[in-house]
């Protein structure tokens, strides 16, 4: 049989997805078999590599400290972007200007400001601690002490990621109609009432959408956490990805590091597809308790 | 004509070459044919820091002696190194010359066999000047840029020598005197601390991996060696045990608070602003510390070698030379800039701005070079003092970076009180299979 007319139109994507996705996928799996340490031989070792993951305990820790992490910068700028878009949803003076300046943090270089909140976190001549005294709030440790490091940098990333969870909340409510909000007000519902039974369902679907980037952005999360940190104290905010770029351009373990780099896409992958069935599962109990 | 001019400085080097060469008495020796590789273009791969600028600022007057072009890049430190691997494990690296941190990489580069032999070099009189030779170099310096064959693969730059920085201002408010010994030092750091008044008697690196620098002070002072004769790890043995209760005691007792985060840039930001009384770190701080624009402690700053401990009196050292990628095609074009680069004119300028220390003695201990030194006289006199109680900072191994982050982490465990003795065990357990890996390989 004939090759269909359309097929040479479909080769120079073909050759791009294999030469820039599918190549690289394979061939960091084949090294994720092999001892394969700069400078020296490689050689085809199978799947010990995952074996040594299983008992490697700085592994371990850092699957937590990701997941923690996550959980923490996902769940934070959804509240308080949604709360945001909530607020600059309403019309008031100076509207604009505000919404410019709330917006200014999500433009600025990640590493950059991690040098700045890195010398604001300073427990001696930080700025926050002394912002903290103003109040009568004894001087904190920051991203000095092993218990406080991880919400600390989750408070970097809040303060960086909230105005983008913003943007999409506000996209979302400029497209809800004012028919409900009218009939709400007839049957005389509180401020609260009308924000959990009729903004939030419809804003639903937009909140999933940044939720779904927050986490991608907060999983493989990795300038912030090195420029403050570099994953310490000690290995107290060491995510997967912090471990993996140690291994791979520190340790120059390439097989090592490869095999990590494979868990951790399955555990990205894992996390999407969960936020992926709870959307449609959510979608479909509307649907159902609508009819 | 650009080209008929002759400096006042090139005529200097040329003089200054032959002037040497007539005092050996020897007969006539071939001279260095500085001008042989005219044309040739080199690159050059710098970790960012004041040698690169050091480098950078000059080498038109390379290039006006010799005729080569030398095109340089400075990277900062971390990245730096990562691309030297890369690029020198692709076999085809994209520079001639290359700035090699010998505390981190020498037994990598050795062992890969990165790096070109300079030993051939160093005996050929039309390469060589006759003022570069091997006994000129300091003990720490050869044995960073020998390997076990005795080759020269690079010509010894910089050294980087730990030291005590004090407040001396402090130390007068307090009557405290110069700690002499380690034990005098815990001594003095308590009387220094007044956390009413937001001062420490101490600060120094906690961050895991960063950390490993300060500790090994303390380490050697304790008479503790790296490996054994067999090469395996030493450093959960009592002087290793002893040598982290002291850095444990320090940093929880008298450093101030967060301490176990902090790496030299914290550190110094607390020394400079006179809130800590003492800090033990690299030479390399004391143009920052003098800078009016940057500290607040000017002119108030103390240096001294680092206090004895109970098994003698040692100063880790740590330091930074130039190599050749042994695929270099312009292999002596490239050995001609890294002589320059180690030249005395070279390192005095180095040495008077602060910027760093060479390993040659005939630069140190120059009266006229000396003279032009523009940090305080006793900071010359610690480098100095420093350098005879020198020992390297680091076991030469290839997995340094994971003995310094496992170990590393260990010490940090212990500021929030683990116990010394069960970490460091805990971390040679780790650690020890990942050598011995390295090594077989």
């Amino acid at each position: 049989m004939r090759p269909p007319s359309y097929w040479p139109f479909v080769v120079p994507a073909l050759v791009v997805v294999l030469a820039i996705i599918i190549f690289p996928w394979v061939f960091t799996i084949w090294m994720s078999l092999n001892e394969w340490k700069v400078g020296s031989p490689t050689t085809f070792v199978g799947f010990s590599n995952y074996l040594r993951l299983t008992s490697d305990p700085r592994f371990i820790e850092a699957i937590g400290h990701t997941l923690v992490y996550t959980v923490l910068s996902v769940v934070l700028p959804l509240v308080f972007g949604t709360f945001a878009a909530v607020v600059f949803h309403q019309k008031f003076a100076g509207r604009g200007f505000l919404r410019g300046i709330f917006i200014m943090p999500m433009m600025a270089t990640p590493v950059a400001i991690a040098l700045v909140w890195t010398m604001m976190f300073h427990p001696q001549l930080g700025v926050l601690n002394y912002l903290l005294s103003l109040v009568g709030i004894p001087a904190q440790l920051w991203v000095f002490h092993p218990a406080t490091v991880i919400p600390s940098l989750v408070l970097v990333e809040t303060w960086q990621w909230t105005p983008l969870v913003m943007l999409i909340v506000l996209g979302g409510l400029a497209a809800i109609p004012a028919e409900p909000y009218e009939s709400a007000q007839i049957d005389g519902a509180n401020l609260w009432q009308v924000f959990r039974f009729i903004t939030l369902p419809l804003i639903m679907p937009f909140l999933f959408i940044a939720g779904m980037i927050r986490m991608i952005d907060a999983v493989k999360s990795f300038d912030i956490i090195f420029a403050i940190t570099q994953g310490g104290p000690g290995s107290a905010s060491e995510t997967i990805n912090i471990y993996l770029y140690s291994v791979a351009f520190t340790y120059y373990d390439l097989g090592y590091g490869s095999a990590i780099a494979v868990v951790f896409f399955l555990l990205i992958v894992l996390l999407a597809a969960v936020m992926l069935y709870a959307r449609q599962r959510m979608v479909w109990t509307e649907i159902e308790s609508g009819a | 004509m650009a080209d008929h001019k002759i400096s006042r400085r090139t005529l200097l080097t040329g003089t200054a070459a032959a002037g040497a060469l007539s005092l050996t008495g020897l007969p006539a020796r071939a001279e260095v044919n500085w001008k042989k590789y005219a044309g040739t273009k080199l690159e050059v791969i710098l970790a960012k820091g004041p040698r690169g600028d050091n480098l950078q600022k000059y080498v038109k007057e390379f290039t006006e002696l010799t005729g080569i072009q030398v095109e340089s890049e400075q990277i900062p430190e971390q990245q730096q190194r990562q691309k030297c691997v890369i690029e020198l494990t692709s076999g085809r690296p994209s520079f001639d010359v290359v700035h090699v941190s010998y505390h981190v990489q020498k037994r990598q580069f050795e062992k890969a066999g990165w790096l070109a032999d300079l030993t051939p070099y160093m005996k050929d009189p039309t390469l060589t000047a006759p003022d570069l030779v091997e006994s000129d170099f300091s003990a720490a310096g050869l044995q960073y840029a020998k390997n076990d064959k005795g080759q020269m693969l690079s010509l010894p730059w910089s050294v980087d020598y730990f030291i005590l920085y004090y407040n001396k201002e402090l130390f007068q408010k307090k009557g405290v005197a110069v700690p002499k010994t380690l034990d005098e030092m815990v001594a003095a750091a308590e009387k220094l601390t007044d956390p009413k008044e937001g001062t420490f008697g101490f600060v120094g690196r906690g961050l895991r991996n960063a950390n490993m620098t300060l500790w090994t002070n303390f380490f050697l002072n304790y008479g503790g060696e790296f490996l054994d004769a067999k090469g395996n790890i030493l450093t959960d043995g009592p002087e290793a045990i002893a040598a982290t209760k002291l850095y444990q005691t320090l940093l929880t007792k008298v450093a101030p608070p967060g301490v176990a985060g902090f790496n030299w840039m914290e550190s110094m930001a607390s020394f400079t602003q006179g809130r800590s009384a003492m800090w033990i770190d690299g030479v390399g701080w004391a143009p920052p510390l003098e800078d009016p624009a940057a500290s607040r402690v000017v002119g108030k700053v103390g240096y001294t070698v680092v206090p004895a401990g109970p098994k003698g009196q040692y100063s880790a050292t740590y330091g930074d030379g130039v190599g050749i990628a042994a695929a270099s095609k312009n292999k002596e074009a490239a050995y001609l800039l890294c002589q320059w680069i180690v030249s005395k004119q070279q390192g005095a300028r180095l040495l008077q701005a602060g910027g760093g220390v060479p390993f040659r003695n005939s630069i140190l201990n120059d009266a006229e070079v000396q003279s032009g030194v523009k940090m305080p006289k006793e900071w010359l006199q610690s480098v100095i003092d420093s350098g005879k109680i020198s020992k390297l900072g680091l076991p030469v191994v290839i997995p340094v970076a994971e003995f310094r982050d496992i170990v590393g982490a260990a010490l940090t465990a212990t500021l929030s009180g683990a116990d010394p003795a069960t970490e460091l065990k805990k971390a040679n357990d780790q650690y020890r299979p990942i050598l011995e890996r390295s090594e077989k390989a």
